[in-house]
């Protein structure tokens, strides 16, 4: 064991307490000024009201908000769940000519910055397809969210895939089924955890993607971040955008509680 | 043989492809090939183009040619030069603070931690991943903003803050990207097997000195892991210095200042990031770490 002076072993859990003091104080800060009675968010906060959760619960930019980040992160995830698939599936079975090439265009989208990612897509949009009479609007926001989203559903499904057993997949094959058949049956049943896992983890990327999204939302279309972006820079920060976040913090947690579970579940199984 | 004939009578095409792998690799990778190489490739080799092209002057629009103009522009106008130089600084010392906190973290939890600490600070470090990026630049906009709580906190000790600047800035960013160090750190520490402390304690090695000579020549390729996501995700950021930057400027806001009124400024401004990036990945691989990620 590592033997520390008692000295040392307090300078490190102070550091450690720093550090937790840090990632936790501004979400704590953030989430008690969304009941923050004032218009304008600070500190120490006055008196305590939920008259902008009220508020925020019926207006409709933030429910319209909401909705198009939840139809973007579908779409960007359906995309992304198949491509991903597709993409574990032929990375574990083969070993081809350019195979870490391929495995480098997989991480590139969420490799490079989200700035050159989305420069890149607007760039494309309207100054390539625009003046070639294509318009993708709202179509061109969930390709650009499901390039990005790929890595997600790859990794967890590559990761499945490489710990199963191949000796099933010819035992059906030997037994007649076809290549669907075997999927469905046989293939499908064993990594969909992982597949679940990957997808959701999709989802909660796109629903919190910025960057990109800024570059390629069509005009008048806000998704929750880009609302929150907007309101943000508004010289009076309305206690508003602090219930929106703080929603936002506890949808995201969603994902990663469900993923954690299917986790669980997949160890079970084993 | 039965089951082939059966399966080569009823199936005619999955027995086809089961024959050749070179069919089945092919209809596998046709679709995220043709996805990632014509939707990305594509948008990112366009964007090199465009960073040949020209503005109009007059009609303001976006006409193709052949110039230098707005590399020059970006390697030679001061104000470009300095945005260069004060993101990729930025991005260093974010990488940096990260490294210095993550390592005694990453001892803590591994080495001394009782096990549902270490469970708990696990998962307490992975959860802010997940909070939403745009959701904690403004909580940390609300810490640090003239009227919130660092000043008062700091209040009785007669520390103000720095308002928002290049400091608050790095903090953010450190504020966004430390897990991505963290959790690698963490990992390479609890990967030590725990004999090598004896062994070293045994020779009369302090704690300190284990971990200096023992911890941390094992655990650089996992801080090199961590750094390529702390700096290259700090290089692209530009909301951070929005939000929290007062009037500062990185790589990023110029970019997107650019990329309605000039877009050929901003493709040329884009691959500087990129360049950078690429510097790093090489330099983070003569040191060998990137196999092992």
């Amino acid at each position: 064991m590592l033997r520390l002076s008692r000295l040392t072993r307090f300078i490190l859990i102070s550091i450690v307490g720093f550090i937790l003091l840090f990632m936790y104080t501004p979400l704590f800060v953030l989430i008690l000024n969304s009941f923050n009675e004032s218009q304008i968010s600070g500190w120490p906060i006055e008196n305590f009201s939920t008259k902008w959760w009220i508020f925020a619960k019926d207006y409709q930019p933030i429910r319209d908000a909401l909705l198009n980040s939840v139809l973007v992160a579908s779409g960007a995830m359906v995309i992304a769940s198949i491509l991903g698939t597709l993409f574990a599936f032929a990375m574990k079975s083969f070993d081809f000519f350019g195979k870490s090439t391929v495995n480098i265009l997989i991480v590139l989208p969420i490799a490079l910055p989200g700035i050159v990612t989305g420069v890149a897509f607007s760039n494309t949009y309207s100054n390539f397809l625009s003046p070639a009479g294509i318009n993708l609007g709202y179509f061109g926001m969930i390709v650009a969210h499901a390039t990005f989203c790929i890595v997600m559903v790859f990794n967890n499904v590559f990761a499945r895939l490489r710990r199963m057993n191949p000796s099933l997949q010819e035992a059906s094959a030997d037994l007649g089924a076809g290549l669907w058949q075997t999927f469905r049956l046989v293939t499908f049943p064993q990594f969909r955890t992982s597949f679940a896992a990957g997808a959701l983890l999709a989802f909660a990327l796109s629903f919190d993607e910025v960057v990109v999204t800024i570059f390629t939302a069509p005009p008048g279309i806000d998704t929750l971040p880009l609302w929150i972006l907007k309101e943000v820079g508004r010289p009076n920060q309305a206690s508003v955008v602090n219930v929106v976040a703080t929603v936002v913090i506890l949808l995201s947690l969603i994902p990663v509680y469900v993923s954690q579970r299917l986790a669980r579940a997949q160890e079970e199984e084993r | 043989m039965m089951t082939e004939t059966i399966s080569k009578q009823s199936r005619p095409l999955s027995s086809f492809l089961l024959r050749r792998a070179k069919v089945r690799l092919f209809s596998l990778l046709a679709l995220p090939m043709t996805w990632i190489v014509g939707v990305y490739i594509v948008s990112l080799f366009l964007l090199l183009i465009t960073a040949f092209w020209n503005v109009d002057p007059f009609t303001s629009r976006v006409s193709p040619g052949f110039n230098l103009d707005n590399f020059e522009l970006v390697l030679t106008v001061p104000a470009y030069i300095a945005t260069s130089i004060r993101t990729l600084l930025i991005a260093l010392t974010v990488t940096l603070i990260c490294i210095l906190f993550a390592v005694p973290l990453g001892i803590y939890m591994a080495k001394i931690a009782k096990p549902w600490v270490r469970n708990l600070l696990a998962v307490a470090i992975t959860l802010p991943l997940w909070a939403g990026y745009l959701v904690k630049i403004i909580a940390m906009r609300l810490v640090f903003t003239e009227e919130g709580f660092f000043n008062w906190a700091m209040a009785p000790f007669g520390i103000r803050g720095p308002g928002f600047s290049v400091p608050i800035v790095i903090l953010t960013l450190t504020y966004l990207w430390f897990p991505y160090m963290a959790l690698p750190v963490y990992t390479a520490i609890r990967q030590i097997p725990p004999n090598l402390f004896d062994a070293s304690s045994d020779m009369g090695a302090k704690g300190f000195t284990t971990v200096n000579r023992v911890v941390f020549p094992l655990i650089v390729p996992a801080v090199i892991a961590g750094s390529v996501f702390t700096f290259s995700l700090s290089l692209g950021d530009y909301l951070a210095a929005r939000f929290t930057g007062g009037a500062t400027q990185m790589i990023g806001s110029i970019i997107a200042q650019n990329i309605n009124l000039n877009p050929p400024v901003a493709a040329a401004y884009s691959m500087i990031p990129i360049l950078f990036i690429v510097i790093y990945l090489m330099v983070a691989r003569r040191t060998g770490s990137l196999e092992r990620m």
